[in-house]
């Protein structure tokens, strides 16, 4: 299939699926309504919403506040991910001692830490931060300590046979090798972010995408519940074809079957 | 009298093997007790000289290999590079492994200069001298390649670059041709003789193709089927160089050599395939 046809395949989903959408809430079939408007809204109207946030420029402030909690929450989860994956991986005792509690830290669903943290750090972009963070860290560190640890035995043994020292060791190979692992797993720490984010502000913010969807919800607007959905799924898209361009550059040096690694 | 016996040292010192294990005993901790691998083998390798050792599948040949390299160290036994024992990892020796031991985040180019820039030779200096290095192994275009680019072979070259560029006094080489074709396999190894010709180093050869052995190295060592594998027979080759792998093959004498060999050789082969029905 070209990539003309299959882009136009995918706009025709789109279509069929707002067509069906707008008709089911505007006419009746067998004499009734099958999705009231009141629950479903219609497609007209969340269009008319989304309009409005642009046009008037509301849309941006919510907007900026979300990518910056998202960045934010990535870059410090990322950091102490790749610092801690590595000192465990290079410190076994360490990770044996740790291993139960951080197994205990990561199976905790991570929405109950939002009170503590919106207790803790206030209604600011900080308590959604620090959300972000705790589903970003252990991403990046599990593929980080795997990263290291799966060095293949032959590149290790080759790389001493070539004369490198413990740190020329950590530059050349267990870096360059957890990195790797870090990147091929960036599609989910970036979209881990922003989930943070956006349920941080969900559950009590003052701005953000979360807010304006918890907002319209609360007065039973559900065309802005919509609304925000839409716009938050465009954010993400585009936060993702980011990413992507990232990894092509990052990973050149990988085989392309194992780009195919879901 | 004083120069005499300089004289005199001098030339023991030139006649000292470059590898030299004696009574090497290698063994694994397993389960239940230990495994015993390798049983008192004793292999010397003279300076420039190129030795091959035979055996069946999962002999030990490459725990030998390790044990020079001083990847392993041997329960019982010596092991001394050019007279002074080993202790540590041999910074005399190249290793060329049998599996894909190339850095797959690197290009070749980077693959081939960083045996020199750990050893602090400036990075422009080592690209330059990295490029010479592909060149001479066929590779010169191939410089901004990954690894995951490059055929089998080519990676293969790639790996004899990296490995000589360092110029080490000993090359160990762990089947180093096993995955490849039959013809890449030939054409690989009068690669490796031609190097090796021009600057004559001490190489300990592993493989399990009899026919490769002979026609490259200088002495064909046999190993008999493992568990406590032991070395069983030394054979001088003494075909003249230099030599043409496809050649040399049709050489009466290396007939003769692969017919004496592969007799002792084939009881081994069969014990191998026994034991590893057996267990």
């Amino acid at each position: 299939m070209s990539r003309l046809s299959l882009l136009a395949l995918q706009i025709l989903v789109a279509i069929a699926a707002v067509a069906l959408w707008y008709v089911l809430t505007t006419y009746p079939v067998f004499g009734k309504i099958l999705l009231p408007p009141f629950f479903f809204s219609n497609p007209v109207d969340v269009a008319k919403q989304i309009h409005v946030w642009f046009a008037t420029g509301v849309i941006w402030k919510h907007l900026w506040v979300t990518l910056i909690e998202s960045i934010l929450a990535f870059v410090i989860g990322s950091i102490g991910g790749v610092l801690v994956g590595f000192w465990f991986a290079r410190q076994p005792r360490t990770a044996a001692v740790f291993d139960p509690y951080v197994k205990a830290v990561n199976a905790l669903p991570r929405v109950v830490l939002a009170p503590i943290f919106t207790l803790w750090l206030g209604l600011g972009i900080w308590s959604k931060v620090a959300l972000g963070v705790t589903l970003v860290f252990f991403i990046v560190f599990f593929n980080v300590y795997q990263g290291v640890k799966e060095v293949s035995p032959t590149v290790l043994a080759n790389a001493r046979m070539l004369g490198m020292n413990e740190r020329q060791l950590m530059r050349h190979v267990y870096w360059p090798s957890a990195l790797s692992w870090m990147f091929s797993s960036l599609h989910t720490s970036v979209g881990f972010a922003v989930v943070g984010a956006v349920v941080g502000e969900y559950l009590g913010a003052a701005a953000g995408l979360g807010y304006l969807i918890q907002q319209a919800e609360g007065v039973f607007d559900v065309a802005g519940v919509f609304a925000g959905m839409f716009v938050l799924a465009a954010f993400v898209l585009v936060i993702d074809m980011i990413v992507t361009v990232v990894e092509k550059r990052l990973l050149v040096w990988r085989p392309a079957t194992a780009e195919a690694r879901p | 009298m004083a120069e005499g016996i300089a004289a005199a040292s001098r030339s023991v010192g030139t006649a000292k093997a470059a590898v030299a294990l004696t009574d090497v005993v290698v063994s694994f901790r397993v389960a239940v007790g230990s495994y015993t691998a390798v049983d008192r083998a004793t292999l010397s390798v003279g300076d420039g000289e190129f030795v091959a050792i035979v055996g069946p599948t999962g002999c030990g040949k490459s725990t030998l290999l390790n044990i020079a390299a001083g990847l392993l160290a041997p329960a019982a036994g010596s092991v001394n590079i050019f007279g002074s024992p080993l202790t540590a990892l041999n910074r005399q020796a190249g290793y060329l492994f049998q599996a894909d031991a190339l850095f797959p985040w690197k290009t070749a180019i980077d693959n081939v200069a960083i045996g020199l820039e750990t050893a602090g030779t400036p990075s422009e200096e080592a690209r330059t001298r990295a490029q010479d290095w592909l060149t001479r192994v066929g590779l010169g275009g191939f410089a901004d390649r990954y690894p995951h680019m490059l055929s089998g072979g080519q990676r293969k070259r790639v790996g004899l670059a990296q490995v000589l560029i360092r110029d080490p006094k000993i090359l160990l080489m762990d089947e180093p041709f096993g995955p490849l074709d039959a013809q890449t396999r030939q054409i690989m190894g009068n690669l490796l003789l031609d190097l090796w010709t021009a600057d004559r180093k001490a190489v300990l050869f592993v493989t399990h193709d009899l026919e490769e052995a002979i026609a490259l190295s200088d002495r064909v060592v046999i190993m008999s089927a493992g568990p406590a594998a032991r070395i069983i027979g030394d054979w001088r080759i003494p075909l003249t160089r230099p030599r043409d792998i496809s050649e040399v093959k049709l050489d009466p004498a290396f007939h003769e050599l692969h017919r004496d060999i592969w007799h002792k050789l084939k009881t081994e082969v069969v014990k191998g395939y026994a034991q590893a029905e057996v267990a």
